[in-house]
């Protein structure tokens, strides 16, 4: 294909050129050669020495607002590692490949990057997600997904190569529809009343209706679907919907600007915002900003981690990196809800790299497999996660052969009109309704694609 | 493309063992039906009008796949996925493997389309294309000419969906065959040059491969020269260059890159004797 394009190039020149000078374009050609071989040098050299760790990553788009931070902290710590000396010396080589949020551009990334034998792909993207699920166990790749993707992939014994680690859209949301629950004073209350859900109407938004409509059947209210097409700059139509059904609560799972967006529309409605719960993609400094006083009192989940300006980590990186002007984004950002998810997803993967070098040798360079059996050993206890300085940010995670999640805490936090202020304790999503429903999910995917669940024995591998 | 990519999935996925080839065949016969039944405003309208007519086609499929649970086998995300393909035995999961199946299909296609046109039937397309009165007026029944013009290229778009979701993707919901998408295959045609099949590949090699090439060719360019380059960058100077070279080229050539191949072709035949 290359090569097709090359010719086309140099013919396209020779006309334009009117053949007054044939030398031009060849010149021209073997520039390119030269380049393209140069690239293909650089990949060799970085694969020998490093670990490699690819960031799918979106600056661009709808989405870039939100897309920005995440990379920025994902990087941020990346290079932060580099400069304590790498993984018991083992240098992290990365490199950021843009995808638009675009599912097709994410996979030519993944197929792009893949050559370079990288630790673990996180894919931040629910479309991606599922494209790359599909793809990782042929190519041994994990693919982590700290806090998104699908949530079935719980199931370690039959996503073996998927790490939902630290919870899924399904924690998410029945840990809004506790908090609610909370508020209205039990479950018992919530019987008649009516829930709206407005979502971005792609895998990502429709990922928690499942659990929505077992916790609406158990506890008998009404659930109501309010799909946005995606970006979802408009949503007149939606919010005219819930103008009419006026429902008791509205869980928001937006992304990017639709959740600036839905906000406004929720104010121009006169829809209190006191009764809004975004899920933590709708929970940070990006989507309430154009709308400050207007936000005041909307809610979001989080998954571990809210806005911790003052966590340890956050100064950790901003005295060692961005005070020396290494630091990847705006220096404002560092600490806010997105640039810490970033972090701690960088964390995770690393910590994921750090175990597997504690059984398969330290200093060495971990391939994809040996990735995968460290992020499903991971054992992130309290006393490690203060150490890497996330006291009080996080809890303790740990994964194993059937859990790929390994936690399931969540807290609410509610912009209060100028930051995001925790406003519950910490929650856990109900096993008795999570477990059943990844179980029997994730067993409809193993009969589709005619897979065995994992043995005992392929756990110890 | 949807159409196929969809109709290939529900016949390789509701019925049990369905090997790979005759499901996207099917996919494609999909695809013909439904490219029939939106080619009947060609029977009334032309040239411009036409294409925004279908364009409607691509919203229905859209909300179709969106909203009707059934083609989608009722999977609560929307997303649909396959795996372990292959083909007389063959499993197809590396890149190699991929890229012979695509390639042999490609090759049959293409050639049956090159057929196709150079025939009778072709010949009759050309002249309704190019005036449907007077085309009419010798003898070519314009119905027949247009509907199975129709049938066949959504017969073709349609295999090309399911093998764009099947191979490339595994796993896509209804927003991987978005307006962008449709618009990108627009261009494909047009930048390659209407009317011709060289055309469509070299309009395809166009618009996927360059920006490929750029993406991976300016962090070069800029490295040679001493200065780093964010991803950012990249991709806007990609989507800045990308877009210039498109009005460049409709510019220069608005026949496409197949007008300038055969151009090449005949001048470096002439060459260096040009007369």
């Amino acid at each position: 294909m290359c090569g097709l394009f090359l010719i086309e190039l140099v013919l396209v020149d020779c006309i334009s050129l009117k053949e007054t000078k044939m030398k031009k374009p060849v010149l021209l050609l073997s520039a390119l050669l030269a380049s393209l071989a140069l690239s293909g040098a650089n990949a060799v050299w970085a694969q020998a020495k490093e670990q490699f760790v690819p960031v799918l990553s979106y600056r661009t788009g709808p989405y870039a607002p939100n897309g920005a931070p995440w990379a920025n902290g994902f990087v941020d710590y990346l290079k932060w590692v580099n400069s304590k000396g790498g993984i018991n010396n083992v240098k992290i080589a990365y490199e950021e490949c843009e995808t638009g949020y675009d599912t097709a551009r994410s996979v030519e990334c993944y197929e792009r990057l893949k050559s370079k034998n990288p630790s673990f792909v996180q894919t931040l993207s629910t479309g991606a997600t599922f494209a790359i699920t599909e793809k990782a166990p042929g190519d041994k790749i994990p693919v982590v997904t700290i806090g998104y993707g699908r949530s079935e992939s719980a199931d370690g014994a039959v996503f073996k190569w998927n790490f939902p680690i630290a919870g899924t859209y399904w924690v998410a949301a029945d840990t809004i529809m506790q908090a609610i629950a909370k508020k209205e004073g039990g479950w018992d209350k919530l019987k008649g009343k009516k829930v709206g859900l407005v979502y971005h109407d792609s895998p990502f938004g429709k990922e928690p209706i499942p659990l929505l409509q077992e916790r609406a059947r158990n506890h008998g209210f009404e659930l109501q679907l309010l799909p946005v097409t995606p970006p979802g700059v408009e949503q007149k139509a939606t919010w005219l919907q819930v103008r009419q059904s006026k429902p008791d609560y509205v869980v928001l799972w937006g992304w990017g600007v639709m959740n600036s967006t839905a906000i406004k529309e929720a104010q121009a409605t006169g829809y209190p915002r006191e009764k809004m719960y975004g899920v933590w993609w709708a929970g940070a400094e990006q989507d309430v900003k154009d709308v400050v006083d207007g936000a005041k009192g909307y809610n979001a989940v989080t998954i571990q981690h809210g806005a911790e300006p003052n966590a340890d980590i956050v100064k950790t990186l901003l005295t060692q990196i961005h005070d020396k002007g290494l630091g990847t984004g705006p220096k404002e950002e560092v600490g806010q809800v997105l640039y810490l998810r970033g972090v701690m997803s960088a964390m995770i993967g690393i910590e994921g790299i750090r175990a597997a070098q504690e059984r398969f040798g330290k200093g060495k360079v971990m391939s994809g497999e040996q990735v995968r059996w460290g992020l499903e050993n991971l054992n992130l206890t309290q006393a490690k996660l203060d150490a890497l300085g996330f006291k009080g940010v996080m809890r303790p995670i740990s994964t194993s052969c059937t859990d790929h999640m390994g936690a399931a805490w969540t807290r609410i936090h509610t912009w209060n009109g100028k930051a995001w202020e925790f406003t519950s304790d910490w929650m856990q999503a109900d096993e008795q309704i999570l477990k059943p429903l990844v179980k029997a999910t994730a067993d409809k995917y193993a009969a589709e694609k005619k897979l065995t669940r994992r043995t005992g024995q392929d756990c110890q591998s | 493309m949807a159409v196929g990519a969809y109709g290939a999935y529900n016949f390789f996925a509701r019925i049990p063992d369905m090997p790979l080839i005759p499901a996207m065949v099917l996919g494609g016969l999909c695809a013909t039906l439904f490219g029939i039944l939106f080619g009947l405003p060609s029977l009334r309208v032309r040239g411009l009008y036409l294409a925004v007519a279908t364009l409607a086609a691509q919203f229905f499929a859209d909300w179709m796949f969106l909203r009707i649970k059934w083609f989608t086998l009722d999977t609560p995300s929307g997303s649909v996925s396959v795996s372990n393909l292959q083909v007389f035995g063959l499993p197809i999961d590396s890149d190699v493997s991929k890229y012979l199946f695509c390639l042999t299909l490609l090759c049959i296609v293409a050639l049956l389309a090159k057929n196709l046109v150079r025939g009778a039937i072709g010949r009759e397309w050309m002249a309704i294309r190019d005036m449907d009165v007077a085309a009419a007026v010798i003898g070519i029944r314009p119905m027949y000419a247009k509907l199975s013009a129709f049938a066949v290229s959504s017969f073709i778009i349609g295999m090309a969906g399911a093998l764009w979701a099947f191979i490339y993707l595994g796993a896509w919901e209804p927003s991987a065959f978005s307006v962008d998408q449709s618009f990108r295959l627009l261009f494909m045609v047009i930048i390659g040059g209407m009317g011709s099949i060289v055309g469509g590949f070299l309009g395809a090699a166009f618009i996927i491969v360059l920006p490929i090439f750029l993406n991976q060719f300016l962090p070069l360019l800029t490295g040679l020269l001493g200065m780093a380059m964010s991803t950012t960058m990249v991709s806007h100077a990609e989507l800045m260059i990308f877009g210039s070279l498109i009005v460049w080229f409709l510019i220069v050539e608005p026949h496409g890159l197949a007008k300038l191949w055969s151009i090449g072709k005949q001048k470096l035949r002439v060459w260096p004797f040009p007369y």
